[in-house]
């Protein structure tokens, strides 16, 4: 993974004594909190409902043991114990103390890490397939062009103070694993005829209030040009953008507005404009940057793959396992292997120190210290032998991690909601808790179902784009929730319709209950819930969630 | 009162005309951008300086071909988190070539110094606060910029990492 | 009935209006106004010098039973009371040691 240099860690110094001296005046009452709050914000530091929260950058998604270790520590030293990994491939903590922030920062830098505009109307993190670099379908790696943002985003003084947060997603494989067409701005990687590299740019993704998804407004930017591009459109948005109310500010507004071909031209005549050979990308840059992101020395001794039929032959759970959680690796005899942070009755995405100091060491053992983050809330081992899975999945089992679940219908990505976010209009987590109970007996039969449950319209659960969507809101003082069908995420990406009336918190496992039995019984050979419900349409499903008991 | 970028303070010797008072035949003036559409001929014929404010709902592009008659622009931040006259001093510097004295004014304060001087402002409207709290060191809490101009106002360019990897 | 509510300015703990410029983590002991001297009582909640103590401080309704004060609000009963769910369900910033407490009811 990218290592940083004497630049990369005098920047984070600096960063790091800026941030601490910004407390050190709020809390000597020199900045209000209205000036206070940008600043914070521009190192990931919420007010919640409980305490503070801190959202750690963990760039597309890519850790390795020694940064896991340290969030371990982080949350034991700092926090209560355990940390979130969210649908942005970052990490929160939610029981933070404005005063220790410094020191936190201080200790994230000592390990190559920080929270840096991972809040705040500016760049976000920008994210990736969380098999990048061993996935069989990839073009090539597309963390080196993430990298690449990364670093041209951080404090870009142009734009730090945008209309809005702008968020970033790369795709450089076949199968859209980042959700690239629900960004501001999405990048599929492409080779052209002459097999020179280059971008699809997208524009105008986003979720919340006004669900939309990306569209294509440059069909091939070569790779030379890709920062110069971005800049264009970032221009464009910093310019015109609306900054008159608060839920019309994101870029997709705009695009919406002018209608993708006019923002494409205003951020063409933009670009042109601009100097593009200063700001081009130089061949030598771009090498350097993938030279760090190659695959590891992966252990020649052949895989016994014998020993692995034999245990999965005799051991139906850890079958079940390596069915769901084990993905194909581009390298013979190896595999990604996915670790579900979603027990059953448990907090999804949720990892306590221990279970983090236990990956981080199955990492060094067995996946040559590298972890990543998915934004489905999981985490990731990207590069397994097929004989080591055995050995992994005992491990992980015995902590709680052994869930084989992955993209089953107990995978659910779901918020923090009104039990830790300032911003949700209803409770997420035990709505989550009580569908996983209440489907497991079924996951089997049902097969690949996404549900996704958000706590308010802020969809950062990205209720829009499940199968199944579910939105918390407040309805004269009591939980209700909403119910949206028919969404995905990836290359077929749709937002889903809303199905009718809000459901009661306590009919509402009953109810996807109904909605997957009506599937079940509708949907022909090899149908996922969005190719049924595209098939038959609305009316099925909603006289199944709605009729009576 | 006036910061500029070398961090020093001092007074604002412009006169800011409101567009309703008439144009004074001496001294260095700044009028807005509706009275340099009317005026511009009258303006033009005066031999001090002149100064130009400029809303940050205008793009540069309007003033393109007129940026060497302005000896000052001055940009606004009707709040600090409009961040519209980033851009708009970007362009001065960069695409327009704008020479002149570039002010930020309306809600400037000290943790936004830095990146407005990195755009190419390089004088500061401020209060008694940058006094009272040292302002001036705002601008030297970073020597190291991921996005680096080549000479403070040319073009920019994708820092290069100086490593072994690549010496 | 209402009082005001915040979060402690250094480390985003719950706090209540308890008058005179104190605030305490306390919810039996804010100072509670009839809804009509409501907007007095936040006024006065934001005298003092900077840093105030409290960030954001709001009304929120609250009804008495007995001794104790509740919030009529979910949302602000679990401020009062912690997470419904999860390993720090029923306690909050302020608990010392929740992992010891013992607590796996998930109900509020």
């Amino acid at each position: 993974m990218y290592r940083y240099d004497d630049f990369d860690h005098r920047f984070i110094d600096e960063r790091v004594a800026q941030y601490r001296d910004q407390v050190r005046r709020r809390l000597a009452g020199q900045l209000s909190e209205d000036e206070f709050r940008p600043l914070r914000l521009m190192n990931g530091l919420y007010l919640q409902l409980h305490a503070y929260m801190l959202r750690i950058a963990i760039p597309y998604g890519t850790l390795d043991s020694t940064k896991l270790r340290k969030l371990a520590h982080i949350t034991r030293k700092y926090d209560r114990g355990y940390g979130h990994f969210t649908t942005r491939q970052n990490l929160q903590l939610h029981w933070i103390k404005l005063e220790d922030t410094p020191d936190i920062l201080a200790e994230l830098a000592s390990v190559e890490m920080h929270a840096i505009q991972t809040s705040g109307n500016s760049f976000r993190n920008t994210t990736t397939d969380p098999l990048a670099g061993v996935a069989a379908d990839e073009i090539e790696d597309p963390r080196p062009y993430a990298e690449i943002i990364r670093q041209w985003a951080t404090l870009h003084p142009e734009f730090s103070f945008l209309p809005r947060k702008f968020k970033i997603a790369v795709s450089a494989s076949k199968e859209d694993r980042a959700a690239v067409k629900m960004h501001d701005l999405g990048l599929y990687l492409h080779k052209n005829e002459q097999g020179e590299v280059g971008f699809e740019v997208l524009a105008g993704g986003g979720l919340g209030r006004t669900p939309l998804l990306a569209q294509t407004i440059r069909k091939f930017i070569p790779r030379r040009d890709l920062l110069s591009y971005i800049e264009a459109c970032l221009r464009v948005y910093n310019q015109y953008g609306r900054r008159d109310n608060l839920y019309k500010s994101r870029i997709k507004i705009l695009v919406q507005s002018l209608g993708a071909k006019k923002y494409a031209e205003e951020v063409e005549a933009e670009w042109l404009a601009s100097d593009r050979d200063a700001a081009a990308l130089p061949e030598t840059y771009v090498a350097e940057m993938q030279s760090a992101f190659t695959l590891p020395d992966y252990d020649k001794r052949p895989v016994d793959e014998a020993a692995l039929q034999k245990a999965i032959a005799g051991n139906p759970a850890f079958a079940r396992w390596v069915k769901h959680n084990v993905h194909a690796h581009k390298v013979p005899g190896h595999a990604v292997v996915t670790i579900s942070l979603k027990e059953v009755g448990k907090t999804g995405g949720d990892c306590s120190a221990e279970q983090m100091d236990l990956v981080a060491d199955l990492a060094d053992e067995l996946s040559f210290g590298e972890v990543r983050v998915a934004y489905e809330q999981n985490l990731v081992l990207p590069h397994v032998r097929r004989d080591a899975l055995f050995e992994l999945w005992q491990r992980l089992d015995a902590a709680g991690l052994g869930s084989s679940n992955i993209n089953q219908i107990t995978d659910i990505i779901c918020c923090p909601g009104m039990d830790y976010c300032s911003l949700a209009t209803a409770r997420s987590i035990p709505v989550a808790q009580r569908i996983a109970e209440h489907m497991a007996a079924k996951e089997d039969l049902i097969g690949a179902f996404n549900i996704k449950i958000s706590g308010c319209i802020n969809a950062c659960g990205h209720h829009h784009l499940g199968h199944i969507g579910i939105l918390g809101v407040d309805k004269n003082g009591e939980e209700v929730y909403q119910i949206t069908l028919g969404g995905d995420a990836g290359n077929d990406a749709a937002i889903g319709t809303i199905a009718g009336p809000s459901v009661k918190s306590d009919e509402v496992p009953a109810a996807i209950d109904r909605l997957v039995d009506a599937y079940l019984k509708l949907r022909q050979e090899g149908e996922r819930f969005p190719e049924t419900y595209r098939r038959v349409g609305q009316a099925p499903f909603k006289e199944a969630l709605y009729a009576p008991r | 009162m006036l910061l500029a970028e070398d961090g020093t303070l001092g007074v604002d010797d412009w006169h800011h005309l409101a567009d309703e008072e008439p144009i004074p035949a001496s001294g260095a003036i700044t009028v807005s951008f509706a009275r340099w559409q009317t005026d511009e001929a009258i303006l033009h014929a005066r031999a001090d300086k002149l100064g130009l404010r400029l809303p940050n709902t205008i793009a540069p592009q309007e003033i393109a071909g007129d940026v060497s008659r302005f000896a000052l622009i001055v940009l606004n931040f009707p709040k600090f988190t409009d961040g519209r006259a980033y851009s708009q001093a970007r362009l001065l510097r960069t695409r327009f070539a704008y020479k002149g004295e570039l002010r930020a004014a309306g809600e400037v304060l000290r943790d936004q110094l830095l990146f407005m001087r990195r755009c190419g402002f390089n004088s500061f409207v401020v209060g008694e606060r940058a006094i009272k709290e040292n302002w001036a060191k705002a601008f030297s809490e970073f020597d190291v910029f991921y996005q680096q101009p080549t000479d403070g106002q040319g073009p920019w360019v994708m820092r290069q990492r100086l490593s072994p990897r690549n010496p | 009935m209402q009082i005001v509510t915040g979060n402690r300015l250094r480390d985003g703990v719950v706090i209540y209006f308890a008058g005179a410029g104190d605030w305490t983590p306390s919810i039996d002991k804010a100072l509670v106004a009839e809804d009509d001297h409501a907007n007095a009582l936040l006024a006065e909640a934001q005298v003092g010098l900077p840093p105030l103590p409290a960030v954001g401080p709001v009304l929120i309704e609250v009804t008495r039973e007995g001794d104790h004060l509740r919030p009529v609000s979910l949302r602000e009963r679990i401020r009062a009371s912690g997470p419904t769910t999860g390993p720090m369900a029923g306690h909050t910033a302020l608990d010392a040691n929740p992992a010891a407490s013992g607590v796996d009811d998930y109900s509020i």
